[in-house]
């Protein structure tokens, strides 16, 4: 839509986030708004309800100090649009579009809407395409390929966001194709999107990409905004550009919160935990924006950061998460708290579409590689809780090996530092600690790819 | 200012008014761009209307068009091989027009009308038709005769009827009272399709995968609610119900869920054979896809617009699977609208309705015979996939499918992250209908069916009691008879229970292999209890020698090793 902007002066009611404008007939659903106040800074908003009596309007910048009588409020006749263009990478912005590095602000290749249409099933093409991310807990067991969604699950004091930027440093794809990061911050603190930042600045990664920064202090509603502005410039760069785009959204917690404090504001029955019953339809509007298209080379891979209030993986953020995404990495305190890194628990942790990414990218093994180890592992997870009552001892010597190989795979191959691993260094780890063991307690691994193993030629 | 406008609009919702001719259900054709809405509430002369497209760019005082129908499906020759939204709008085509993204307003028919079919007459002018007689046949391909029968409502004496290739909308001839005859019928998707009578359910639905068949079997017309947190193979469980399951038509319903799962359907599906005609799966499937971003009153639609084309199929004679991934998706959507409407919310904000409107959809499986002279007999096999939060049974929606499934395959988290697939909990799993087909297993898949199942489940539990106090004693303590049935319990969730989706020799198992699979490991934990009792150590048991053995079964095709 593209209309005719109208003033008007003065407001009925503000209360929260929201501003009653209560003559504004012609209102459009979606309509963006500017509200000025005088001697402070304009603000925006957006229609959210239109009725005869009343126009309801969602401010995005913080309302206090908002006087609706004598504020003067337009309806520019336009939905919330994006900038989006080639000419944003390297650039630092808020939450809100607007530059935080001090320069101008972008004019841009075009203008999107910033709450896009959802893309077509039909014309997605499945995700196949292997990303070599250098952690062996995420290549080796929990594969993530191009156009994939796959949320870190961190908590409170756990590397999160540490992780992220590991994988966004560390991220290769094959033949050297152009790609993009985008990096947006949603309520985080100063301090963890400065670190993020400083990870960025020295290195020439910068140049390829875009930062949203919506920090703790500002506006929570704007919250609801930056995650579409960056998704609405990563769908420019992947399909008009044909880019490889890896966009890093944290705290999705943050954004929750955020849905949650206007879902209030706006009287609406809450679902669980407060939460609004339709949190799940409008996170699937952010997550379900990863993917590739047919006609395009590019792809949006989401790597969203949320942290599990007290750890808990069934609170509704985690849990809604894991329903909308193709898997999910898991963050152990048992093993941050043993100074491994990254503290992967590789046992619920999951990529849906591993099966895609592996095999001929990796290796022909692959699948069954990452069965056996996992078979093992939940084997020597499970007696050492037993060994935890009975002792060590007490342990049959199946299980009595499965858990030294168990201390060992944590120390050894999830534990990496700063390391960075490539697949074939990732799988060969693999292949070695199994080695440990007995062809008996191997049952997954067929004979054929023992063979296949041992070969002049073979590959691990 | 005449005719019905926009006078409220939040969300999916719109208040329209002067509206007093409305019904409830009516569709209307919503502001300049013609969105797509129903009448959900009437007041006075104001209608309240849920809008199946996004209403971002709505004004307020746009026009609002009544259409006096119902919400309808189209049925006809073409719906095999089709990708629908919600709301029976072919995607495809809906790409074609408008690109990658989904625009609004776009009026898109279900069936292609370029697109012309070869109609075969069976009944000659002058037959005197009523509901649900069969008017001739299409092949609509190499595998499906599509019947064309007469929709309920219409009867009378059939003047003209021609063979001849028609498009869908083309009359292929008239009755005397001059009502022309067409392939297309449309029915209101919200309507159960009539039934002559229902059928007593006695033939089990073999969906090819052993812990379904074996412990937990359902008959043909039977209802089945699939619980499970995220990451519990769901959906992987559904779509190889998809693939392998012996049914003439599958009909599968997206409801809420990934895009990217729709787009590995899309292309895994045509490469894949119809197990049992060995033509192209995508010949017997019907996809109905309204994926979690796409607009939410569409995504309650959908699985009505699924069931309708899974009963217009059931009425030709075919057995039908339903699949529904997943109903939970289709009550937030309840949940959704309801508080968008300010509705008093029940259990966690779902409307007080859901367990009746729940309720209402598993009804409409079943196994029937159809209206008309010569009757053909038909069956509706639902399989819904639940979502419950945190993976937690006792909620609103699972509690309220459970009052009305005939069988419960629970799957379980823990199940899942030790990577034991297909993760079905068989505490908490049942089945209704398992006594009504026994019967049929045992002439079909292996003498003693029945006793090897009864078995099965006291081993599983024996072995549950076990594992408990070796967790506090440690298995060494456990006499060699104990450690028998852990160690045959292993075999059993190993080998019978697990089945890997993505291993091609072993993601469908016909039933005999089951039964295969089942003696063998019977006959293993016999024979090593015979062997104990006679003094032999358990240290002797050759478990290497049986596991050869079921390795080498599970691989072939029919469960006969050479």
């Amino acid at each position: 839509m593209s209309g005719t902007p109208r003033l008007y002066a003065g407001a009925g009611a503000a209360a929260g986030p929201l501003l009653t404008v209560s003559s504004a007939h012609r209102a459009v659903l979606g309509e963006w708004v500017r509200i000025v106040c005088a001697g402070q800074p304009p603000r925006r908003g957006q229609v959210i309800e239109v009725s005869r009596a009343a126009t309801v309007v969602q401010v995005f910048e913080d309302t206090v100090g908002l006087a609706p009588a004598g504020a003067e409020v337009t309806l520019t006749g336009d939905i919330a649009r994006a900038v989006v263009g080639e000419e944003l990478l390297g650039r630092v912005f808020a939450g809100s579009g607007a530059p935080l590095d001090g320069l101008p602000p972008p004019v841009g290749s075009a203008r999107h809407a910033a709450w896009a249409a959802p893309l077509n099933p039909v014309c997605r093409r499945k995700p196949a395409d292997f990303i070599e991310t250098g952690i062996s807990a995420i290549d080796g067991m929990n594969t993530l390929v191009r156009g994939q969604k796959l949320p870190i699950f961190s908590g409170a004091g756990l590397p999160g966001l540490e992780l992220a930027a590991r994988v966004v440093a560390g991220a290769r794809t094959t033949g050297g194709e152009p790609f993009a990061v985008i990096f947006v911050a949603v309520g985080l603190t100063q301090r963890e999107t400065q670190h993020f930042l400083q990870r960025f600045e020295s290195s020439e990664a910068l140049a390829r990409s875009v930062f949203f920064l919506n920090r703790t202090g500002d506006p929570t509603i704007e919250r609801l905004l930056a995650p579409r502005l960056a998704l609405a410039q990563a769908e420019y760069l992947a399909f008009a550009r044909g880019m490889q785009v890896l966009v890093v959204l944290a705290d999705a917690t943050n954004y929750c919160e955020a849905l949650r404090e206007l879902g209030a504001a706006r009287e609406e029955i809450p679902g669980r935990r407060g939460y609004p019953g339709y949190m799940y339809t409008d996170l699937a509007t952010i997550f379900e924006r990863a993917g590739v298209v047919r006609g395009s080379a590019g792809s949006i891979t989401q790597l969203p950061i949320l942290s599990m209030p007290d750890d808990d993986i069934t609170h509704p953020i985690p849990d809604l998460t894991g329903y909308i995404t193709e898997g999910q990495i898991v963050l152990s305190r048992e093993l941050d708290r043993r100074g491994i890194f990254p503290p992967i628990d590789v046992l619920p942790s999951l990529s849906r579409l591993m099966g895609a990414g592996i095999g001929a990218a990796t290796a022909p093994d692959h699948r069954r590689w990452s069965d056996q180890l996992y078979a093992v592992y939940a084997q020597g997870r499970e007696a050492r809780l037993t060994a935890a009552i009975v002792g060590e001892s007490g342990l049959p010597p199946a299980d009595r090996r499965a858990l030294a190989f168990t201390d060992r795979f944590e120390r050894e191959f999830i534990d990496q530092g700063e390391a960075r691993r490539t697949i074939g260094e990732t799988l060969e780890l693999g292949w070695r600690l199994l080695e440990t063991l007995p062809r008996e307690d191997l049952r997954r691994i067929p004979e054929a790819a023992w063979a296949r193993r041992a070969g002049p030629q073979a590959t691990p | 200012m005449t005719g019905a406008r926009v006078v409220r609009a939040a969300g999916a919702l719109v208040e329209v008014a002067p509206m007093p001719q409305a019904a409830l259900y009516e569709i209307v054709r919503v502001g300049h761009r013609r969105l797509l809405g129903e009448v959900i509430r009437v007041q006075g002369d104001t209608a309240t209307v849920q809008v199946f497209e996004d209403t971002t760019g709505l004004a307020l005082e746009e026009p609002v068009e009544a259409t006096g129908a119902p919400l309808q499906a189209e049925l006809g020759p073409g719906l095999l091989g089709s990708v629908l939204d919600g709301t029976g709008r072919p995607l495809s085509r809906l790409a074609e027009h408008e690109g990658n993204f989904l625009s609004t307003g776009t009026v898109a028919p279900t069936l292609d009308r370029a697109r012309r079919w070869d109609f075969t007459p069976t009944v000659t002018p002058g037959t005197v038709v009523a509901p649900g007689d069969q008017l001739g046949t299409v092949q609509e391909n190499e595998g499906i005769v599509h019947r064309v029968l007469l929709p309920p409502g219409i009867d009378g004496v059939i003047a003209e009827l021609a063979a001849g290739r028609y498009a869908v909308d083309e009359p292929i001839g008239r009755l005397e009272d001059g009502a022309p005859l067409t392939l297309l019928q449309r029915w209101p998707v919200r309507v159960p399709r009539p039934v002559a009578r229902w059928l007593a359910a006695d033939r089990p639905f073999i969906t090819g995968q052993r812990v379904f068949d074996f412990l937990f079997p359902v008959a043909e017309g039977g209802s089945v609610a699939v619980p499970g947190g995220f990451g519990t193979g769901k959906t992987v469980i559904e779509q190889s119900l998809a693939k392998y399951a012996l049914a003439d038509i599958v009909v599968y319903v997206g409801c809420g869920e990934r895009g990217n799962e729709m787009a590995d359907v899309l292309e895994e599906f045509p490469t894949l054979e119809d197990p049992r005609t060995g033509r192209s799966l995508m010949d017997r499937t019907v996809l109905v896809v309204n994926t979690s971003n796409m607009p939410v009153a569409a995504r309650e639609a959908s699985v009505y617009l699924g069931l309708t084309i899974a009963e217009y199929y059931r009425d030709m004679g075919y057995r039908v699977a339903l699949m529904a991934d997943s109903l939970s998706r289709w009550a937030e959507a309840l949940r959704e609208i309801g508080s968008l409407l300010r509705e008093m919310p029940g259990e966690e904000g779902y409307p007080t309705s859901l367990g009746n409107r729940l309720g209402k959809l598993f009804e409409r499986a079943g196994r029937a015979r159809s209206i008309g002279a010569d009757p053909r007999e038909g069956a509706v096999t639902f399989i819904s996939a639940l979502s419950p939060p945190g993976g937690d049974f006792s909620e609103p929606v699972t509690q309220a499918a459970l009052r009305v499934a005939g069988a419960l395959w629970a799957l379980d988290a823990s199940l899942a992250h030790q990577r034991q697939f297909p993760a079905v909990d068989w505490e908490t799993s049942y089945s209704l209908q398992a006594a009504d087909v026994l019967d049929w297993f045992e002439e079909h898949g292996g003498v003693g069916w029945g006793a090897l199942r009864r078995e099965t489940f006291a081993l599983l539990q024996r072995d549950r009691e076990l594992r408990e106090v070796a967790g506090l004693v440690g298995p060494d303590a456990l006499e060699d008879q104990d450690r028998l049935i852990l160690e045959t319990a292993r075999l059993l969730r190993e080998f019978l229970i697990g089945q890997s989706a993505y291993d091609p020799a072993d993601a469908s198992s016909p039933v005999t292999k089951t039964w295969a699979l089942a003696d063998a490991i019977h006959r293993f934990h016999r024979d090593g209890t015979a062997a104990l009792a006679g003094g032999a150590a358990i240290g002797a048991i050759d478990v290497a020698a049986v596991r050869d053995r079921l390795t080498a079964l599970r691989a072939t095709p029919e469960g006969v090793l050479a």
